[in-house]
């Protein structure tokens, strides 16, 4: 186990060297730079902010100096938030990002599984139709328009929550409910696949043969291999849960990196989004490599392989 | 799997207690009127500021923070813009508008007690001009005598450059020329100082990323910063050793960076806000048919305009500009699209400038339109190439844009291709000539015509048409030199009449600010400018 996870830390390398350089290049070519602004800058201002922040010289050497950088965790000088680095915004706002994203996977989880080993167990009744066409509406329905209809019925309305912010507890439950009902949905759809396949198999036949209660069939022998497929799609969930919350964090006025992440591209802050990329690429993978951890210890038949 | 489950019911348990504890919020209180009984001012301050410091900040959400922290030597009157207000200076003389005195009042303190003195400004200007810094907005100051030559590095010896402090508490300041309204000027934070210790011991005068405003904000102004939470929240709260701190109404502000305009208009539907910057141009005909009295639509020293591309072959005839502007009917759009929000406009300067009225461009005319348009050679449109409108992407600028298109091409039989490109990409395109006709803005930085037309003289790095004239420029510069105020102005007229005769811009409306404020906040008048000083302003709980 050790030397499969060192293994796939070492194949992490090449993999983010490459998504530096794309990235680099990529923001490198994009029109507009981060020192124009809306007013005609003199040229020799211009001239001497490229210098303070590394612009001034050849590309090659930038992009060298500007992995060091990253290697050693030094990171440069922001230009749209003066006087900070990556590591100040990314410290700041991705515990937000993270509590966001977690709250929202307990909510995904604690209405996707139950939904989906319901429609399992009642297969083609009205408790599998109902769920199932209520999670493709999930699907379907983008978080822009869930967010403000929810922010309007509990924040307006009803006025049990503010309608945006980040301040008291209540504030957490519009936005997790946002982005949690999507999953939600995709979970629901997964265990229920996992489970039809798994209620129909021999096992599950023997344990009813011998008595054991519905109950237990599904959710004791039943769940732990019908869950697989939901495990395996947890690791990108989490990340992009955590990293895709753009739109919920602005609609609810969210201080995450989301969207630290799209207003850097905006404001052409070329090392914000190089940092960023990198944080959530490693993130991604991070995520990845735990997923595939936790399906070797909860299947048995990979564990041998 | 056992254990899994085990783990979730605590946690179901909680989210469900979590639940029904938050359904006890106070009904109907909005939060906006527990924070006025705590005298808590919350403003919508649309996203989150690059910057707080005077020197470095370009952007007018930091700027509207800024101007609580730190005072100059005037500042913002409550109403009026061609006043102004005693700050730091109690009281100043000036010799034919060029050589200025200003007496500084002995009280003033910063907020770590330091008393604020004439040397202060002394190292605020050297700073804000210093090469090494890199302040965007140096230009700003360039009226002071040498101050140019010192900022572009020809010039290193500061004590030649026209401010000087007499004593600890007067200051003399030389300018190039004599400047009507340089009170004016002055107001803007480009001109306030800094605590020069708290800077020295932050990486020093010319760090151009110090971080004194983020560690240690040592201010003068009527506030001091108590929190900044980046993407969240800015908080400050009343200064203690402010030199009229019992003036000051209003215990703290707190600013809220709000990227998204429809989640500021639902914030301030649910009562979380006392002031909306932006209202949604959707949701503005619905406030104003309700009769929302909390909306204002107040004149803004604005112009929305379409620069043309004066270089290109078929745009370098005036008469084809001319037909343009003539063919754009002004009333139609602000009626139709803008819903009234803004108002129609004739004239690159606004209205409500002191002692000038702005010379108008010809009116809606068809006849004529396809007349001048013929006479340059290309009757109903016949021969002229297909054209690049090309606007910054949003909504209402691509509304605008294809009313335009759609009478340019009913009444003079031109074609017009609309290209819309992302913000920055946009400025490049414009700053490129690589257009024939586009969208533009401008604010101005004062209250007095030449913020709007030293812009158009030759070359200048604002005026990105192409356009030249030497009776424009030699009128424009030679304004900037005559004393007499009538003369002045008159001289600036005769520039914009030609302008608007030339046409290398076509207005279409003047700006007005929309935007939504609690009848509780007293002492909020209309302004030119929008710059406001909130130590005149009041919360007060309206029955």
């Amino acid at each position: 186990m050790l030397t499969f996870i060192l293994k796939r830390l070492g194949q992490a390398i090449p993999v983010l060297l490459a998504i530096y350089t794309i990235t680099f290049f990529m923001i490198r070519l994009a029109p507009g730079g981060p020192f124009s602004d809306e007013r005609k800058v003199a040229p020799h201002i211009i001239e001497r902010q490229m210098e303070y922040y590394g612009y001034n010289e050849p590309l090659p050497v930038q992009f060298v100096n500007t992995l060091v950088q990253h290697v050693k965790l030094d990171l440069p000088p922001l230009t749209s938030h003066i006087g900070l680095t990556a590591a100040d915004i990314i410290s700041e706002s991705f515990p937000v990002s993270l509590e966001l994203g977690l709250w929202a996977m307990f909510i995904a989880l604690m209405l996707g599984i139950p939904a989906g080993v319901v429609a399992a167990s009642r297969q083609n009744s009205w408790l599998d139709y109902t769920p199932m066409s209520l999670a493709m509406t999930g699907i379907c329905l983008p978080t822009f328009v869930v967010g403000p209809v929810l922010a309007l019925v509990f924040g307006i309305y009803l006025r049990w929550t503010s309608v945006a912010g980040w301040a008291g507890p209540i504030d957490r439950m519009l936005p997790s409910l946002t982005l949690g009902l999507y999953y939600a949905a995709y979970i629901a759809r997964l265990t229920r696949g996992g489970m039809l396949e798994i209620l129909s198999s021999d096992f599950v036949r023997t344990a009813r043969a011998k008595g054991a209660s519905e109950f237990r069939a599904v959710v004791v022998h039943a769940l732990r291999g019908g869950i697989l497929p939901v495990i395996s799609f947890l690791g990108p969930a989490l990340a992009g849960l955590v990293t895709g919350s753009f739109v919920v964090e602005t609609i609810f006025q969210v201080p995450g990196l989301g969207r630290h992440f799209v207003l850097a591209a905006v404001n052409r802050d070329h090392s914000l989004i190089l940092s960023t990329v990198l944080f959530y690429a490693s993130l991604i993978m991070l995520a990845n490599l735990a997923v595939d951890v936790l399906q070797v210890l909860l299947n048995p038949k990979l564990r041998y392989k | 799997m056992r254990n899994l489950t085990a783990h979730y019911f605590p946690f179901a348990t909680l989210a469900v207690l979590l639940l029904t504890a938050c359904s006890n919020h106070e009904e109907g209180t909005a939060i906006r009127d527990e924070a006025a009984a705590n005298s808590i001012f919350l403003f919508g301050n649309s996203s989150e500021p690059p910057s707080l410091d005077p020197h470095i900040n370009t952007a007018n959400n930091g700027n509207r923070i800024i101007t609580t922290l730190i005072e100059g030597l005037v500042t913002y009157h409550p109403s009026n813009d061609n006043i102004a207000e005693p700050g730091v200076a109690e009281s100043w003389t000036h010799v034919d508008n060029t050589i200025w005195t200003f007496n500084l009042r002995k009280n003033a303190r910063w907020s770590n007690g330091d008393p604020v003195t004439a040397h202060d400004f002394l190292y605020g200007y050297e700073r804000m001009l210093h090469p090494d810094l890199g302040a965007k907005y140096a230009q700003l100051l360039y009226l002071l005598k040498n101050a140019r030559q010192f900022n572009e590095g020809t010039l290193s010896d500061f004590s030649q450059v026209g401010a000087k402090a007499l004593d600890d508490h007067t200051l003399e300041i030389t300018l190039e020329g004599p400047t009507p309204y340089f009170l004016g000027l002055i107001k803007h934070h480009s001109w306030h100082p800094v605590h020069p210790p708290t800077v020295e011991a932050a990486g020093g005068m010319t760090k151009p990323d110090s971080t004194w405003t983020r560690d240690n904000y040592v201010g003068n102004g009527p506030y001091r910063l108590k929190e900044w939470v980046i993407s969240k929240i800015i908080k400050v709260e009343k200064s203690p050793t402010y030199w009229d701190a019992e003036k000051v109404s209003i215990q703290e502000v707190h600013f809220l960076p709000i990227d998204d305009i429809n989640t500021e208009d639902q914030m301030y539907n649910a009562g979380s806000l006392h002031y909306q910057n932006t209202i949604p141009t959707h949701m503005y005909p619905i406030y104003q048919k309700e009769g929302d009295p909390h909306l204002r639509v107040e004149p803004w020293i604005g112009s929305y305009f379409y620069r043309i591309n004066t270089t290109e072959p078929h745009m370098a005839d005036k008469r084809v500009r001319q037909a343009l502007s003539l063919a754009i009917n002004r009333r139609a759009i602000t009626k139709r699209i803008l819903k009234g929000a803004h108002f129609a406009s004739r004239s690159i300067t606004p209205n409500g400038i002191e002692g000038y009225e702005p010379p108008q461009t010809a009116d809606f005319n068809p006849k004529k339109a396809r007349q001048l348009l013929a006479e340059a050679g290309y009757p109903n449109g016949e021969g002229f190439p297909t054209s690049v409108l090309l606007f910054n992407s949003s909504e209402q600028h691509k509304q605008i844009a294809e009313a335009v298109q759609q009478m340019w091409l009913n009444i003079l039989g031109i074609q017009v291709e609309l290209r819309n490109q992302e913000w920055k990409t946009y400025l490049e395109t414009v700053i490129n000539l690589d257009y024939d006709v586009a969208r533009a803005a401008w604010i101005g930085d004062y209250v007095y015509p030449d913020t709007f037309l030293t812009m158009f003289r030759t070359g200048d790095g604002n005026n990105n048409t192409g356009w030249s004239n030497p009776t424009y420029d030699r009128l424009v510069t030679d304004s900037m030199q005559e004393s007499d105020p009538q003369k002045r102005l008159s001289m600036l007229a005769e520039a914009e009449a030609l302008l608007m005769d030339e046409l290398p811009i076509i207005p279409i409306y003047h700006y007005a600010r929309n935007y939504r404020i609690d009848p509780a906040v007293k002492g909020w008048y209309p302004k030119l400018t929008d710059n406001r000083n909130y130590k005149h302003l009041r919360l007060e709980k309206t029955p």
